[in-house]
């Protein structure tokens, strides 16, 4: 039968529709283990590919033929040798092109909602990495935050919503990925916002981000308002957009909390994050719209494909907001943590402007999920 | 640069390549024989690892260098198990070999050597071994060791063969030595 090229928009489609998908990995256990395509609906199997070169004959009877079947793996090559094999025995199924790279590096814009005077706020889910990023837009101009390094997607987005690239912020150095913050400002001439806590040994120039500082969008009252909240990084600091959404980076997530560690302080950062959990973001209003930088699960993506929820139910819900023993949240956020994201230290050193790597090492550096939080 | 029997260069090739081609090339070694795969594809090394445990053969490791990945992999026969019976008479324990007197003459293939030994250790590979016998001093104790005590097995019945007198063969073998390594690689 025969083999057809998905890219990662569909696969995206897939997922942010709610849609069933079986999804055949032929990487080796470890890597599928470690990070894997995640659907409300899908289905898995994963058998290596160099299990399969004899034939795929042992496999036919556990792939379904009443739903689509995508062949997944690191680059593409391997699944399209054995979709073609899974063709050859008489299937229709699909391989994902540039495989789970290709996946890692795909963005969706979405939509969050409607700003004042007509201006928009899109989040971008990078459903491969679990990475968010921000532009809000207003009367002509647009601020981005926490940009990923594909710099394009965002010049180019904000082309056709012909709006000009007025401000750029990082909420804090990130250390699970590469930044495309100072690059899309040197390209668009945009002003290039990073805190300076954060930025101490970055060796380029940044307007610094520092608690209190509002920009404007375009002649309308769109306020963009930095809040300092320290925890993750010593750093990190939030936004609050128009009175209505609450941009917090990588401190509060929908299902968990930053970690304090990445920088190699967690002790120190500890008591940072629970006064920014427990007393600062107390002081905000509950009706406030959640929008972090990350999600880690599957779970936490809306039915329209965004990541957002109410402050409110945050505190209700989130159990890093409900954690009433100081020690015990100590405890949490510094014993037991899940395993650093890959090349973390790297990763902090491109963002730092110290290295520079090439296309290939930057995809490399990223590979896997991002792993900011702690549950 | 690591001793090998055949060399596959699969450099420039993308996945799945470098594996289809070093199942292909390794059927045509012997037993026993170590196959050098040169690649630069970075996603081979955790592949060919864990093809070669998939099917039985041993992965010894990987060295790179200026961006190409040199992977070697010796042919077992998954068939004919590591179980053989050893007829050696007498044995000690890894613990014991490293802490005697006697010198500890590794067995096992130059490559396999390379990716880690006991510090101080001597390496003739068996298959090298009748020829070589002269660069060993009867006099002196030598315990006999390779991966699982096989090749060390037939390595000491041929010294004593030889005339070596003190020979033992030492159990369980590298395969269970957790102690201090010495690696001639990065």
């Amino acid at each position: 039968m025969t083999v057809t090229a998905w890219t990662a928009a569909q696969v995206a489609r897939k997922v942010i529709d709610n849609k069933e998908l079986f999804i055949l990995d032929v990487r080796n256990a470890d890597a599928f283990e470690d990070w894997k395509i995640e659907g409300h609906q899908f289905e898995y199997l994963n058998i290596p590919y160099f299990e399969l070169l004899d034939g795929v004959e042992e496999i036919l009877p556990k792939i379904p033929t009443d739903k689509d079947v995508l062949v997944v793996c690191a680059k593409e090559g391997s699944s399209i040798m054995v979709a073609e094999m899974l063709s050859e025995a008489g299937l229709s199924v699909g391989y994902l092109e540039g495989g789970m790279k290709s996946w890692s590096m795909y963005l969706e814009p979405i939509k969050v909602g409607d700003l004042q005077d007509g201006g928009e706020l899109y989040q971008f889910v990078r459903l491969g990495k679990g990475c968010l990023s921000y532009m809000a837009i207003s009367g002509g101009e647009a601020a981005i935050i926490d940009a990923v390094r594909f710099t394009e997607v965002f010049t180019k987005f904000a082309e056709e919503k012909g709006v000009e690239i007025k401000h750029v912020f990082d909420t804090h150095l990130h250390a699970d990925h590469i930044s495309g913050g100072r690059h899309i400002a040197a390209q668009t001439g945009a002003t290039y916002y990073l805190p300076p806590k954060d930025a101490e040994e970055v060796v380029f120039e940044y307007a610094p981000l520092t608690d209190g500082l509002t920009v404007q969008l375009g002649a309308s009252q769109i306020e963009v308002g930095a809040l300092y909240s320290p925890g993750h990084t010593i750093g990190s600091t939030s936004f609050v957009i128009d009175g209505k959404y609450l941009l917090t980076g990588d401190i509060l997530f929908i299902d968990s909390i930053g970690r304090p560690d990445l920088a190699g302080l967690a002790e120190d950062w500890v008591g940072d994050l629970r006064e920014t959990l427990y007393s600062r973001y107390r002081t905000l209003a509950e009706d406030l719209i959640v929008l972090p930088a990350h999600f880690m699960i599957i779970e936490e993506l809306n039915e329209d494909g965004t990541v957002a929820k109410r402050l409110g139910e945050l505190f209700a819900e989130n159990h890093g907001l409900n954690v009433e023993d100081e020690e015990v949240f100590r405890s949490m956020v510094t014993d037991n943590l899940p395993p650093q994201p890959n090349a973390y230290q790297e990763i902090r050193h491109v963002n730092m402007g110290k290295i520079t790597p090439d296309h290939d090492e930057q995809t490399e550096m990223e590979i896997g999920p991002n792993r900011c939080a702690v549950r | 640069m690591i001793k090998s029997d055949v060399q596959l260069d699969a450099k420039g090739l993308a996945c799945p390549m470098p594996i289809v081609k070093t199942k292909k090339a390794i059927q045509g070694l012997d037993e026993g024989q170590v196959l050098e795969v040169i690649a630069t594809d970075k996603g081979s090394k955790a592949d060919l690892a864990a093809w070669a445990k998939t099917v039985g053969h041993q992965y010894i490791g990987t060295t790179e260098e200026g961006g190409v990945l040199y992977h070697y992999i010796r042919k077992c026969n998954p068939e004919a198990s590591e179980q053989v019976e050893k007829t050696f008479e007498k044995t000690i324990s890894n613990e014991e070999a490293v802490n005697g007197e006697g010198l500890i003459l590794d067995v096992r293939e130059a490559a396999e050597f390379a990716f880690g030994h006991i510090p101080g250790a001597k390496s003739i590979p068996m298959g090298e071994l009748a020829a070589r016998m002269d660069e060993l001093d009867k006099a002196r104790t030598i315990y006999v060791i390779c991966r699982t005590g096989t090749r060390s097995d037939l390595a000491a019945q041929q010294l004593a063969e030889a005339g070596f007198t003190t020979i033992y063969n030492v159990l369980p073998g590298m395969s269970e030595y957790e102690g201090e390594l010495e690696k001639e690689v990065k």
